[in-house]
C-alpha cells in the first residue's frame, strides 16, 4: 500500500448497458479500515458497482482505484488485494463446505499445511465446523452465507465486497452477519458493501452513498443522512371511517385511507408529541383502535430526496 | 512463482475440483459409456450380419457381424469422445450459472485455469470411456491386431481428438445460454461418425455425400484408426487426421478463451 487513506477512489465512474445507462458520473472515497454502504432499491446501480470495483466488468469511463491499483490496466494486483461475497451464492455446491475452503486456499497458493490450517480456523470461526463434510447442498441459506463469506476471507483480503450480504436472511442470521463484519473491520479490513435497508447502513457504516437510477443523490455518514429525512410518521387506526372523518377535523392534515381505516401523519413520534396529539382526540372524544410510529425508512429518504417512494423507484 | 507455473497450478486445482465433481455426480460419466455401448451391441449383432456381409464378397454365410465388428469398432470409439462432448458442454454452461465462477473471476488466479480444468477433466473422461469402450468392443469379437507402435499411435490420436474435442465442446458450452441448449449444440458431432467412415464404407454413398464423408474430421480419424488396429489402408488420412485435430484445438481454444474474457453481461443486474 502507498500509506494513502484512501481504500476506494472513483472519479466520474460511467457504465451502460446497451445504450441504458446504469452508473452516471459516480465519485466516491472509501477510508481504509471503514465500513462503507451502497444504499438504494433493486435496479439502482449497486451490483454493477461492485462488479465494477472488483474487476468482473470493466467500465465505460472514470478513474478508479482500488488498493492503489487500476482495475484495467493492473487487474491482477486489484484481484491479490480483494475478496467478493456477490449478492447469489458462490459455494460449489458439489463439494462439501470443508472442501470448497481447501479450493480457495489451493488457488490463493497458500500451500497444504497453512491451506488446512486456514480451513480450520474459519470453519470454527463461521460455526461450520459440524457441517464441515457435508455437501453445501444440504446447506441452509445462513450456512451458505456463511460459508460464502469464509471463502472470500481465506487470503486475508484487505478490501472486502459484499453485495446485499443479508438479503433473504431471517433476523437471527443479519445480525449474526452484522457481528462478523463488525469483528472483519476491527481487523482493521475495509468493507464495501452494498444494502437495501437502511437500518443495516445505520448499524454497520461510518459512511453511506444513496444510489438511485445510476446517479449518487446523497453521501454522509448516518446520522447526517438521517438529518435529510424530516423524521417518520405516525399511523392512527380507527374502527370505522367516521373516526377518520372527525379525526381530520380535528387535525387537519396527514393522509386517509378509508378502506383500511387509517390515517397516516407526519412526526417523528417523540413522546411529547404523542402527548399533545392524543391530547387533541381525547378533547373531541375521538376513539382511535391502534397507534403505531414509524422511524425513518430507506422509503422515507428516498422520498424526501426524489419525491418518489423506493418502490416506486424500483420502476 | 512464473505465469506458467502458476497456470499449471491453478490448472491442476481446477482439475481436482472437476474431478470430484464427476465423483459426486457419476450419472453422467457413465450415460457417456452406456450409449456407445448400446451403439455397439446394436450395430453389431442387430444390424452386423447384414452390414458385414455387404462389406466385402468373400465371407462365409453368418461370419457377418464378426467381420462388421473389426469394421465399426473405431467408428464406435470416435462416436464415444464425440457424446462426451455434450457432458463438457452442459458441465461448463451449468458452472458459468454458478456464482462461484464470479467469484474464480475476481482472483488473481490463472484467467484460463477455469477453462483448462474442464478441458483436463473432460480428455480423461473421454479417454477412459474409449477405454472401456474398446474393451467391451473385445468382448463382441473385435479382434485388433496392432504393434504395441500401432496401440500407442492410436491412443495418441484419440487423445489429440479428445483435446480438440474438449476444447471445442467448452467454447459450445460457454456460448449456450443455458445449460439445456448445451446439451443440443454438441449434437452434430455424434451424427458426424454415421456422416463418415464409421459404420459404412465411404465408396458406398452417393456421390455429394460421399465428398463430404471422406474430407469431414471424423472419417480421416476412423479410417487412421481402423488401419492401426486391424489392417487397412491409411494413406493421407493420417495427415488430414492430424491436421483436423490440431486445427479444431487451436479454434477451439481460441473461441473459448475469446468467450470467457468477454464481460459477463449475464450475471448483471
Amino acid at each position: 500500500m502507498t500509506g494513502s487513506k484512501a481504500a476506494i477512489t472513483v472519479r466520474g465512474l460511467r457504465k451502460s448497458f446497451d445504450g441504458h445507462v446504469v452508473l452516471d458520473d459516480i465519485d466516491l472515497n472509501v477510508a481504509d479500515a471503514s465500513v462503507f454502504a451502497l444504499l438504494g432499491p433493486n435496479g439502482a446501480g449497486k451490483t454493477t458497482m461492485v462488479h465494477i470495483l472488483s474487476t468482473l466488468i470493466t467500465a465505460d469511463g472514470g478513474q478508479i482505484r482500488v488498493a492503489g491499483h487500476d482495475p484495467v490496466a493492473d487487474p491482477d494486483a486489484v484481484r491479490a488485494a480483494i475478496g467478493l461475497t456477490g449478492q447469489y451464492s458462490a459455494v460449489d455446491k458439489y463439494l462439501t463446505g470443508e472442501e470448497n475452503l481447501i479450493l480457495m486456499a489451493d488457488l490463493r497458493r497458500l500451500g497444504r499445511a497453512a491451506g488446512r490450517k486456514r480451513t480450520a480456523e474459519l470453519l470454527e470461526q463461521f460455526d461450520l465446523t459440524d457441517a464441515a463434510r457435508r455437501p453445501t447442498a444440504t446447506y441452509s441459506g445462513g450456512m451458505r452465507r456463511r460459508l460464502d463469506l469464509a471463502m472470500t476471507l481465506v487470503g486475508d483480503p484487505r478490501i472486502i465486497f459484499l453485495d446485499e450480504p443479508t438479503t433473504g436472511l431471517d433476523p437471527r442470521s443479519r445480525r449474526a452477519m452484522w457481528q462478523i463484519v463488525r469483528d472483519l473491520v476491527a481487523t482493521g479490513v475495509t468493507v464495501f458493501l452494498t444494502t437495501q435497508y437502511l437500518e443495516e447502513a445505520d448499524q454497520l457504516a461510518s459512511q453511506i452513498a444513496l444510489l438511485d437510477h445510476g446517479r449518487l443523490i446523497a453521501e454522509g455518514s448516518p446520522a447526517e443522512l438521517k438529518r435529510l429525512v424530516p423524521g417518520g410518521h405516525v399511523v392512527l387506526r380507527f374502527a370505522d371511517p367516521a373516526g377518520i372523518t372527525s379525526a381530520l377535523g380535528v387535525l387537519h392534515a396527514g393522509s386517509a385511507d378509508y378502506d383500511a381505516l387509517t390515517l397516516q401523519l407526519p412526526g417523528d413520534g417523540s413522546i411529547g408529541s404523542l402527548r399533545t396529539l392524543l391530547a387533541r382526540l381525547d378533547e373531541s372524544a375521538i376513539d382511535i383502535a391502534e397507534l403505531s410510529v414509524h422511524t425513518p425508512d430507506l422509503d422515507d429518504v428516498f422520498l424526501t430526496l426524489t419525491g418518489r417512494s423506493a418502490q416506486e423507484a424500483k420502476a | 512463482m512464473t505465469a506458467l507455473s502458476c497456470a499449471v497450478h491453478d490448472s491442476a486445482t481446477m482439475l481436482r475440483r472437476n474431478l470430484r465433481h464427476v465423483q459426486r455426480y457419476p450419472s453422467m460419466t457413465l450415460s457417456l459409456i452406456a450409449l456407445p455401448v448400446i451403439f455397439l451391441l446394436l450395430f453389431v449383432y442387430v444390424f452386423g450380419g447384414t452390414l458385414g456381409a455387404g462389406l466385402g464378397a468373400g465371407l462365409e454365410p453368418g461370419s457377418g457381424h464378426g467381420a462388421y465388428v473389426n469394421f465399426v469398432a473405431p467408428g464406435i470409439i470416435m462416436l464415444t469422445v464425440a457424446g462426451a462432448a455434450i457432458a463438457t458442454a452442459v458441465s461448463v454452461a451449468t458452472d458459468m450459472t454458478e456464482g462461484i465462477i464470479a467469484r474464480f473471476r475476481t482472483m488473481a488466479i490463472s484467467r484460463a485455469s477455469v477453462l483448462t480444468g474442464h478441458v483436463l477433466a473432460s480428455v480423461i473422461e473421454m479417454v477412459l470411456a474409449a477405454a472401456v469402450v474398446t474393451a467391451v468392443a473385445v468382448a463382441t469379437g473385435f479382434r485388433p491386431n496392432a504393434t504395441l507402435l500401432g496401440w500407442l499411435a492410436a491412443a495418441g490420436l484419440i487423445g489429440l481428438f479428445a483435446l480438440a474435442i474438449s476444447w471445442l465442446s467448452v467454447a459450445l458450452g460457454l456460448v449456450a445460454r443455458s445449460p439445456e441448449s448445451a446439451s443440443n449444440t454438441p449434437m452434430p458431432l455424434m451424427v458426424l461418425p454415421f456422416l463418415g467412415s464409421g459404420f459404412v464404407p465411404v465408396a458406398s454413398m452417393p456421390l455429394a455425400l460421399r465428398w463430404f464423408a471422406d474430407y469431414q474430421p471424423f472419417s480421416p480419424v476412423i479410417t487412421t484408426l481402423r488401419g492401426l488396429l486391424v489392417g487397412g489402408p491409411i494413406g493421407h488420412n493420417a495427415t488430414l487426421a492430424i491436421a483436423w485435430g490440431v486445427a479444431i484445438a487451436v479454434a477451439g481454444y481460441l473461441w473459448a478463451r475469446r468467450l470467457y474474457n468477454r464481460d459477463p453481461a449475464g450475471s448483471v443486474r
